[in-house]
Parts: structure tokens; C-alpha cells; sequence
């Protein structure tokens, strides 16, 4: 699975793209993760203006997640 | 019917308004955009836009469907710079070909203001001070809420 992230998200973790191999199965189980490997970035992801997408759909609130799948986080868009 | 394009090279609005021009026989009136990036009077040495590739384009192509519906447009296309653009160069480039003037001017307008305000887009300013992540302005916002308003009349 690969996770995605946009604007200052990008500057607060350091990296655009991860894979995670074994993939998670949910993202509530994603959003654990990466908070427990850097909580500057889980504190920001938690901020309600950040939309999650899963295979470029923006959901809300949990869901499961495909082996494959394609996460992105999306802080507030700034337009063009 | 409508195109969006995004691209990190520079291009040439006037070629784009010549492509787009070419071959029309049935709409009377085309008009064009172009965004410059500003320098604000030498502090700004750079705009850094980020997109997400398939995304940012369906979400514009949304916007783009809805002029060309809302205007009766014969066609709209959005073409947009991404990555590092610097002052004195274009950012976007818009055009809408209709029957008459003003559905080409008005989805135009209604187009750039939707671009402006709600295009998933992250921009960041790099300037004297450092860089910074802008957001849009209480006039971006403005001025795309005024659609809203006229929703009704047309």
C-alpha cells in the first residue's frame, strides 16, 4: 500500500511517499501507525480541515483498506 | 466538452489560444485567461505548487463540466502549471468558446474563481523570509460564494 501526502504535511514528515509492506487494514489502524512513528505528523493528520482520500475518493471517518490501496492526506487547499 | 492539462514545463498561452481558436465555426466568441505568478515588489522569488496527479485533474474537469453546463459553453480548456513557476510567467491558462460574448466571459470567470478558490492545489510562496504555504483569500472565496448567489437567475 502506498501513502501519499500533500502541502505542509510533506514538510512536517519529511517524505511525499511510503509503501507499507505488510499493508494496514483500516485507516484508523494507518493513522495509529504513522502518529506512533512521528507524532508531529499523527497531530497534524488529526486537524478536522485534513481529508483522507483511498484510491483518489475523499472518505470520512474509517474504513477498510485494500492491500493495494492508494492513501492520500490532504491538508486545506490553497486553489490555484 | 472540456480539456485540463497540468504540467510542470512552461507553456505558451499564446500558441494554447491559437490551438483553441482553430477550426471553430460554430462559436462567435472565445475568451481567454492568463494568471501571472507576481513577484510583490521583489520578495517573492518563486511559487511552489503541488498537485495530486489524477486527482487535481478530475476535480478541475468537475469544475470545467460544470461551466460548460452552466454557460452553455461549446467548449472550456484549463491548463495549469505545477512544481517550481517563477514571477513574469503564467501559472494558468483558461479559455471558453461559446455561441456569444457573454457566456465565454462569464464561464471564464466563474471558472477562474472556482480555480482559485477550490482546486486541489497547495501552494507554497518562497520568499525573502523564508517560504510559506498560502492559502486562498478572503476575496478568493468571495468571489466564488457570488456564483452561488446567482445560481438562481441562471
Amino acid at each position: 500500500m502506498r501513502v501519499l501526502l500533500f502541502g505542509p504535511l510533506r514538510d512536517i514528515a519529511g517524505w511525499r511517499e511510503r509503501s507499507f509492506d505488510p499493508p494496514l487494514l483500516t485507516l484508523s489502524a494507518l493513522r495509529a501507525r504513522l502518529t506512533s512513528e512521528d507524532e508531529a505528523l499523527g497531530e497534524a493528520l488529526r486537524a478536522p480541515a485534513v481529508q483522507a482520500a483511498v484510491d483518489k475518493v475523499v472518505v470520512r471517518g474509517d474504513c477498510a483498506l485494500a492491500p493495494g490501496a492508494e492513501i492520500a492526506f490532504l491538508p486545506p487547499m490553497s486553489g490555484g | 466538452m472540456s480539456e485540463v492539462r497540468l504540467q510542470d514545463a512552461p507553456f505558451d498561452p499564446g500558441a494554447l489560444l491559437t490551438g483553441f481558436t482553430t477550426g471553430r465555426r460554430a462559436s462567435g466568441a472565445i475568451v481567454s485567461f492568463i494568471g501571472m505568478v507576481r513577484d510583490e515588489g521583489g520578495s517573492v522569488s518563486a511559487l511552489e505548487l503541488d498537485a495530486y496527479p489524477g486527482f487535481t485533474e478530475t476535480a478541475i474537469a468537475g469544475m470545467a463540466d460544470e461551466a460548460v453546463g452552466r454557460f452553455s459553453l461549446h467548449d472550456a480548456l484549463v491548463v495549469h502549471r505545477t512544481g517550481l513557476i517563477q514571477p513574469g510567467e503564467p501559472i494558468v491558462f483558461v479559455a471558453t468558446a461559446a455561441a456569444h460574448r457573454r457566456e465565454a466571459f462569464e464561464g471564464a470567470d466563474f471558472l477562474m474563481d472556482f480555480l482559485k478558490s477550490r482546486a486541489p492545489f497547495w501552494k507554497k510562496s518562497h520568499e525573502a523570509g523564508g517560504p510559506r504555504w498560502i492559502e486562498p483569500s478572503a476575496r478568493d472565496y468571495e468571489d466564488a460564494a457570488r456564483w452561488d448567489a446567482l445560481k438562481d437567475n441562471r
